[in-house]
């Protein structure tokens, strides 16, 4: 049974003088375990529909169920990741951590235990008492990680998360994020502009157009993973889907150019 | 090491050549003594003021005691007594009343017409009302000091609240805090470094105020002590006094700047 349901699924942003529809008939299943990444290029919505998914901006029209229940709100079982980060800056690594699990109200030795685990899973055991602002990008949003896992949602939602890091701690994090995603059993939906970053992760890539946002190709990756990026499979893939991005994103530029026009 | 001694003897050039000038003026008696006295004759008389009164008596008190039985001691602890607590009272109204102005539009639409009538009012120009209200003693200063620190508390508080970023409500409602937890440990940390310009404003407003008060109403403090002086002409004591609150002032504002900085230890405003 899928787990996550988005079932005609539109969203309006009414503007001063128009309307802008930034999802239109969004149909889409995923199921326990599956890691799906939305790839298009800026303006497409795919970052609207993770926060339709999340319950911080619903639609205006359509449902979204998660294991069969509309979602009306943020909820602990959708953990998101966020490309700034969003740790909280007054909060050692360890508290941040251990934020959510004291917000649900569990025992404190648990919590030193969960806590440890983690910074032993992602890396960060040396940096267990230093605040945010003392790490690196990649740094942080290891502990990002860490906090959506402490919360043991079944479901992570990552908004752009490797968006602001430079490409060798990219790549570092990708593979991380995929023993995390193995060790722990999580759905991941993931958004991203960049195909070769949807190509190495996903199980499948959910390209969209450009406004109104929709579906443009339901693509499987069946490559075996570790995934070389310089396999001929993997590079044959990587054009394919090159070429429906870049149609949206020319429609986005002329867009943008008329628009330009107009003022 | 070399750069601190350094800029040290930099900055005390200007002083000691203006303080050289002043001596030497005075001693050539270009003005008397009671219009400005030397500065050595200030020295001496903040030292006196400084050093208790009466020798030391092992059978009447400890030597600690003795110590601080100088005048200007009491009048010092006089004085902080009621910057503290009229800056406590100030901030124990204005910190609440300041989240909920900030959290709350209704609460803001509700309070801020009147805030912002009585803020631009001097506490000095509550002097008559306090006198009446209270009488004399330490409670008219306590609330005029507690009315010269509510306002830059309250204001400060107020924007702080309302200049969280609203990423970290984001997060936090993910994360799925309650109202009462999202405002007691995500907006109230993330409001602080507002809070605390804030706290420090208000401390020295407390600090002038405290000084004015008790040249109306109480017999010591530095205030009261200043006022005294004039009454005998004593014009080497007013300024033995003048450099007192000015210490007292330098020391509160290093002291709260140290608290700053310790509760600020995670903010990206202080990196070095």
């Amino acid at each position: 049974m899928s787990q996550i349901v988005v079932k005609d699924v539109q969203k309006v942003f009414p503007t001063s003088d128009r309307e802008v529809v930034a999802l239109k008939d969004i149909n889409l299943e995923i199921a326990k375990g599956e890691f799906v990444c939305l790839l298009g290029p800026s303006g497409c919505g795919k970052s609207t529909l993770l926060n339709a998914v999340a319950g911080f901006s619903l639609p205006t029209g359509g449902v979204i169920t998660v294991d069969g229940k509309p979602v009306t709100a943020p909820g602990p079982e959708r953990g998101m990741v966020f490309q700034e980060y969003a740790l909280f800056p007054w909060m050692t690594v360890a508290k941040n951590i251990a934020f959510a699990m004291e917000v649900q109200g569990k025992g404190r030795a648990e919590i030193a235990g969960r806590v440890d685990q983690l910074l032993e899973v992602l890396k960060l055991k040396d940096f267990r008492e230093r605040f945010p602002k003392d790490l690196s990008g990649g740094m942080r949003q290891r502990v990002a990680i860490a906090r959506v896992l402490a919360m043991d949602s079944p479901i992570m939602l990552m908004d752009e998360p490797f968006g602001a890091l430079d490409a060798l701690t990219r790549r570092n994090l990708q593979d991380e994020l995929l023993r995390i995603w193995k060790e722990f059993g999580k759905t991941v939906l993931f958004v991203t502009h960049s195909i070769e970053e949807s190509l190495y992760l996903a199980d499948r890539i959910i390209v969209m157009t450009y406004r109104p946002g929709t579906i443009k190709r339901d693509q499987l990756v069946s490559l075996p993973r570790p995934r070389d990026p310089s396999s001929p499979e993997f590079n044959e893939l990587k054009r394919e889907l090159g070429l429906l991005v870049m149609e949206e994103q020319q429609r986005h530029a002329d867009e943008e150019l008329k628009v330009a026009a107009v003022d | 090491m070399h750069a601190r001694l350094n800029s040290f003897f930099t900055g005390i050039i200007v002083p000691v050549v203006f303080v050289a000038i002043w001596e030497a003026c005075a001693r050539a008696g270009f003005f008397s003594a009671v219009i400005l006295p030397a500065p050595s004759a200030v020295a001496v008389k903040w030292w006196a003021y400084l050093c208790p009164a009466a020798p030391w008596d092992p059978a009447q008190q400890s030597w600690l005691a003795w110590l601080f039985s100088g005048e200007m001691i009491d009048d010092a602890i006089g004085s902080l007594y009621r910057v503290v607590a009229g800056f406590l009272v100030g901030a124990v109204l204005a910190l609440p009343l300041g989240l909920l102005m900030g959290a709350s539009k209704r609460i803001y639409a509700l309070m801020n017409p009147m805030m912002q009538v009585l803020r631009p009012i001097p506490p000095i120009a509550y002097i008559p009302l306090a006198i009446l209200w209270f009488g004399l003693g330490n409670p008219p200063s306590v609330f005029l000091i507690a009315i010269g620190a509510f306002f830059p508390i309250l204001m400060n508080t107020i924007a702080g609240v309302r200049h969280v970023d609203g990423i970290y409500l984001r997060a936090a409602r993910n994360l799925g805090v309650n109202q009462w937890t999202l405002f007691t440990r995500i907006m109230l940390p993330a409001a602080t470094p507002y809070i605390l310009a804030g706290v420090r404003i208000g401390i020295g407003t407390a600090f002038i105020v405290v000084i004015v008060s008790e040249m109306i109403a109480v017999n010591n403090g530095l205030g009261f002590r200043i006022l005294e002086a004039r009454e005998f002409m004593w014009s080497d004591k007013i300024i033995a006094g003048m450099i007192t609150i000015g210490l007292l002032g330098l020391a509160l504002d290093t002291a709260v700047s140290a608290l700053n900085n310790h509760l600020l230890r995670w903010h990206r405003g202080l990196e070095q």
